[in-house]
């Protein structure tokens, strides 16, 4: 067990109590009540429907596919499904919500208790409790700095599908919690719920942070609201929880209320003008009647549902041999895993995952992190790694040749094969040729050949050395060795 | 039958009926709360004989036709079409709907 | 051009498709008869040149021998349904120069079945009253007088008072109307004309104004029980648009119309005989129990305990939606905008001097009745109530086919009248609100004349869906009252 993470105060060390509201926008051709597109980055006003720019007389619609996103994201948290849930109207004025409500879920979410796996540091792990997930619409923008004295106001994003998935009060550090979102939207990735872009904004983090002396009751919470990256995610926690206890140890008390966070001062403040006449006025939404699920539906959903990251990971263990360390890399995205899981395949399936494991975390994932690269834009496919581990296997090239090939490869989107040729790369395994190199270099160091049989045994590794520089690099190094041993001692 | 008695309890006061005003984001004038307050009370003096009804037990009404929730099939079907949703804005410009500027 | 007029809208139809008269004549006529009858301020806006067009394309399709169910029929529109390109206002000052972009579904099912538009009726402000008084646009006149009292004008009734003025004033062959707790009930009532509300889901809400939409629903305002079925036939059908649409099929409601009472059993509710109910109410309502009778119907007391809580009900379920439904009127799409020094003043400052005093009442009851702490001791109270109220309903039509009652609670009275007090005003719809929180199928038939000489209408009421029985026990009412009484101003034309 690693060390509890706490703040330490005046009065001693505090424990910080963490929860999350993540705003996930479900992937969907349409939005939740209307028939418009949800596409990013659009012209102004032009993914709006007459619905979602609530004109009078206007009706939502449900869009079942967004109800089978809630279910199948509910369904990989390992939650309840609700057979009966209910829409609600939850009520207040903002400029760019046109209906004066947004359309929520209240008392009767889609999706109740679930559950999250964390996989922490030192092979720890933790469960992190998910309270509820519900569906919602989403606003639109407002742009300030269009005009002096107006904002104006798109609604393309007005009325886009929301999953709210509030985590129970179970987080205890910044990095728990960051580890809670990764592997939130780990999930939600693979199971093509949500994109997880958080620039983009298709996750939002509210983070409900108090303190308390270790052992105590819950302190008073305060909610900071849309944080867009878990970088801010982790500050802000980090600000907060001093914040509150210096207001706590200065004998203040924490008031209840939603903070923002500033990232330019990397710091938390009270947005006083969302706090007056907060009273949301919930009722179910008269224009939408109660939302069955047919158990047979969710059936369905279930058996569709893709291997989850943490079955694949136990599965990656159990299967190839792999460390938890490296099962939970390469599970982390489902793209990498299947690529993995190609490249392990190809080849006759004779293909060392291990070394498998180790070329595609250390030296792809270091190549494409240096370029800037995703996977899906990575010059080298499977296949073609592959085909370098391959040649490796068989001794055509050293372990040491290759990571230069491989350099080639990404640089030039070449075949590892045609590069060996090209470049005359192949391994030296002709023990004559090598010989020769070896009384060679013998020939060449008598002093040191003298001063190795008087007993300085640290020279084999200069002999190593000479001999594969001689050779180009290309000496088959257990040949190289085995020739010297027998040379040196003979 | 309920008949009226024409008694109201005055349950609202004219700081409350302002404040819902608020919430309501309704201007009403000071000269016109007064007769506002006399107005809600009497309705909600009106509404209160409910609490006459044994209600236990009883789930609230969620629909009348006992259907539940039709849904649509996810393909974009509607939108495109900025002018028709500015078509009316008191205010605009650029395809954007204008508004006072608001500040956080 | 009295003989034009004198056609009622089945009669119309039958001579249009007889090529006895021409859609451009009658739809003249009732042009001329809307400019003769301005007085009434039935109308909001009258769209004639749209009429003479739309009348123009229904001769030639009628020529053809083609057409929909009203071809060439001229009619009203309350104005709370939204008409492409036509002033729509809700009879509110916050939707100033508003013209949507959008035709709702019901009034694109009339065009599409033929009918010729006339303009935009008269009502209520957000159709929230019971006299169409709080229209910003003033209140329009019944064409009816008291016998003894020709100067004092009368409200027809509210909120689609402007549709009832027109049909009884002959403006319109038939107009639309909304009914919420009984706004096309009542007004018809008032009028001495039918008024249907169907079944909750029958007709789409997609394009109407939203008031209470648990309650909200379209219907037709006529003169006779048949115009009444032929035009309902036309606006209502299963809307994907509207969520809450029924997807029920709409049975052929001319084809039973005229099958008789005989053997139906009628149910006459103990509760609605309200204590210091005016006797000619009680005179009407027991002349048709009696021609039901007369007609082979076996007339069954029964019993619908939770009636006298349902104004209340009502009155916190209505304003509570409607202050929610209300909130999008914020002067920064569409209507009218105040400015402000924020975004908040801005807000309040539209609102405060767009919407009347009565909507202003309801907006504030209805934020009320939902914030913290309130919820549960009204918003959900009442509708637990609602659900005893329909549970009542359901146990009745268990041993009933319909349901007679009173429509309103009195005639038309003076414009100006229980305006003071709102909840007076809520009691004219003491008897069309229970069948409206229960979501049940309501028809108002002229049924005779008060002592003053003003109509009173019958209600009847129907189970689920069950339009053809309502309005076949509506038929027979009508058959047997032979009300042919008609306000003094149509004499002479
Ligand atoms: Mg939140
Ligand atoms: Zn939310």
């Amino acid at each position: 067990m690693s060390e509890p993470y706490r703040i330490q105060g005046e009065t001693g060390a505090w424990e910080v109590v963490i929860g999350l509201e993540v705003h996930a926008q479900v992937i969907s051709k349409s939005k939740l009540f209307s028939g418009s597109a949800t596409t990013f980055g659009a012209g102004a006003n032009t993914q709006v429907s007459l619905v979602d720019a609530a004109m009078p007389g206007m009706l939502p619609v449900i869009n079942r596919e967004c109800v089978d996103q809630a279910v199948r994201t509910g369904l990989a948290l390992e939650a309840k499904i609700n057979p009966v849930s209910v829409f609600d109207r939850k009520n207040y004025f903002y400029a760019d919500l046109p209906q004066g409500y947004q359309i929520s879920q209240y008392e009767q979410p889609i999706v109740g208790e679930g559950v999250v796996h964390l996989d922490l540091p030192d092979s720890e792990t933790k469960e992190v409790g998910i309270e509820r997930l519900h569906l919602e619409q989403d606003a639109g923008k407002s742009l300030h700095d269009q005009h002096p004295s107006k904002s104006y106001i798109d609604l393309n994003r007005s009325g886009v599908a929301l999953m709210e998935i509030v985590s129970k009060p179970d987080l205890r550090s910044p990095e728990d919690t960051a580890a809670y979102i990764k592997k939130l939207r780990s999930i939600l990735r693979y199971i093509g719920t949500c994109d997880g872009n958080m620039q983009e904004g298709s996750m939002r983090c509210d983070v409900n942070v108090s303190v308390r002396k270790p052992g105590d009751e819950y302190g008073t919470r305060c909610e900071i609201k849309n944080v867009n990256s878990i970088r801010f995610v982790q500050q802000a926690i980090e600000y907060e929880a001093r914040r509150q206890v210096e207001v706590l140890e200065e004998g203040g008390s924490i008031k209840q209320e939603t903070r923002l966070f500033d990232a330019n001062r990397g710091e938390t403040r009270s947005m006083r003008s969302k706090e007056d006449a907060h009273d949301y006025r919930y009722f179910p939404d008269p224009d939408l009647l109660p939302l069955k699920l047919d158990p047979a539906r969710v059936e369905a959903l279930k058996a569709a549902l893709p291997e989850l990251p943490d079955v694949k990971k136990a599965r990656f263990i159990a299967e190839y041999g792999l460390s938890v360390y490296d099962a939970s890399s390469l599970i982390e995205e489902r793209a990498i895993a299947d690529w993995y899981e190609a490249l392990v395949k190809g080849g006759n399936g004779k293909r060392d995952p291990k070394i498998a494991a180790n070329w595609t975390i250390s030296e792809l994932f270091g190549a494409l992190n240096k370029a800037g690269f995703d996977l899906a834009d990575s010059p080298v496919s499977a296949d073609a790694l592959g085909g370098l581990i391959d040649l490796i296997g068989d001794g055509t090239i050293s372990g040491r040749i290759a990571k230069d090939v491989f350099a080639e490869m990404f640089e030039t989107g070449k075949d590892a094969a045609a590069i060996v040729e090209e470049k005359g790369l192949r391994q030296v395994s002709d023990t004559g040729a090598i010989e020769a190199i070896v009384d060679a270099v013998l020939a060449e160091n008598q002093d040191k050949v003298a001063e190795f049989r008087s007993g300085k045994d640290k020279l084999f590794g200069f002999f190593v050395g000479q001999t594969m520089k001689r050779s180009g690099g290309k000496a088959n190094p257990g040949m190289v060795n085995e020739l010297l041993k027998a040379k040196l001692t003979g | 039958m309920f008949v009226w008695n024409g008694l109201y309890p005055m349950s609202l006061d004219k700081a409350t009926v302002a404040s819902i005003a608020t919430l309501a984001r309704l201007r009403v004038p000071e000269d016109r709360l007064e007769p506002m307050v006399a107005d809600l009370n009497a309705i909600l003096g009106f509404v209160e004989q409910l609490n006459q009804v044994d209600t236990d037990g009883v789930e609230p009404l969620a629909s009348v036709t006992g259907h539940s929730l039709p849904q649509r099939e996810d393909a974009v079907t509607d939108g495109g079409y900025p002018d028709r949703v500015t078509a009316n804005a008191p205010d605009g410009g650029n395809g954007f709907y204008a508004v006072p500027k608001v500040v956080e | 051009m009295a003989g034009i007029l004198d056609l009622d809208l089945v009669a119309a139809r039958d001579a249009l498709r007889a090529r006895e008269i021409s859609s451009t004549e009658l739809t003249s006529a009732y042009l001329s008869r809307i400019e003769a009858t301005a007085d009434l301020n039935a109308y909001i806006t009258v769209t004639a040149d749209k009429a003479q067009a739309m009348a123009k394309a229904s001769d030639e399709r009628l020529a053809k021998g083609e057409g929909g169910g009203l071809e060439g029929l001229p009619i009203a529109v309350k104005d709370l349904f939204c008409t492409e390109g036509v002033l729509t206002t809700a009879a509110s000052h916050i939707l100033d120069g508003f013209k949507p972009t959008y035709e709702s579904t019901v009034t694109g099912n009339l065009w599409s079945a033929g009918a010729v538009m006339l303009g935009k009726t008269n009502l209520d402000e957000f159709a929230m009253g019971s006299s169409s008084a709080t229209s910003y646009y003033g209140p329009p006149v019944n064409p009816w007088r008291g016998a003894q009292d020709s100067e004092t004008r009368l409200v027809p009734g509210g909120s689609s008072g402007g549709s009832a003025a027109a049909v009884s004033g002959w403006a319109a062959l038939a107009a639309t109307g909304t009914d919420t707790g009984g706004s096309i009930r009542q007004p018809a009532s008032l009028t001495g004309i039918v008024g249907m509300k169907p079944s909750y889901g029958r007709c789409s809400r997609w394009g109407i104004v939203a008031f209470a939409s648990s309650l909200d629903q379209a219907g037709p305002m006529t003169r006779t029980v048949h115009d009444a079925a032929v035009m309902l036939s036309a606006m209502a059908g299963h809307d994907p648009k509207d969520s809450t649409s029924a997807a029920e099929p709409l049975p052929d409601l001319e084809a039973t119309l005229d099958s008789g009472v005989k053997g139906l059993r009628i149910g006459v509710p103990a509760e609605y005989r309200v204590d210091g109910m005016p006797t000619e109410i009680s005179e009407i309502w027991a002349k048709g129990i009696a021609w039901l009778k007369d007609a082979g119907a076996e007339i069954i007391d029964i019993s619908l305990p939770h009636t006298q809580y349902a104004l209340a009900t009502y009155y916190i379920i209505a304003p509570a939606e409607a202050s929610s439904n209300l909130a999008r009127y914020d002067g920064v799409r569409y209507g009218l905008r105040v400015d402000g020094g924020s975004l908040d003043e801005m807000y309040a400052n539209t609102r405060g001097e767009g919407f009347g005093a009565e909507v202003q009442r309801r907006v504030l009851i209805g934020t009320y009745v939902l914030s913290a702490g309130y919820y549960d001791a009204y918003y959900r109270k009442a509708q637990r109530v609602r659900t005893l109220i329909r549970r009542d309903f359901d146990e009745a039509f268990g041993k009933v086919d319909a349901i007679l009652t009173p429509t309103a609670p009195s005639d038309a009275f003076a414009i100006g009248a229980n305006e003071d007090d709102p909840v007076k005003m809520y009691l004219n719809d003491v008897f069309t609100v229970p069948a409206s929180l229960a979501g049940l199928p309501g028809l108002s038939v002229p049924a005779g004349l008060s002592a003053r000489g003003l109509p009173l209408g019958l209600q009847v009421l129907g189970r689920m869906f069950d339009e053809p029985m309502v309005l076949r026990v509506g038929r027979a009412i009508e058959k047997a009252a032979t009300f042919t009484s008609r306000p003094a101003m149509l004499e002479g034309i």
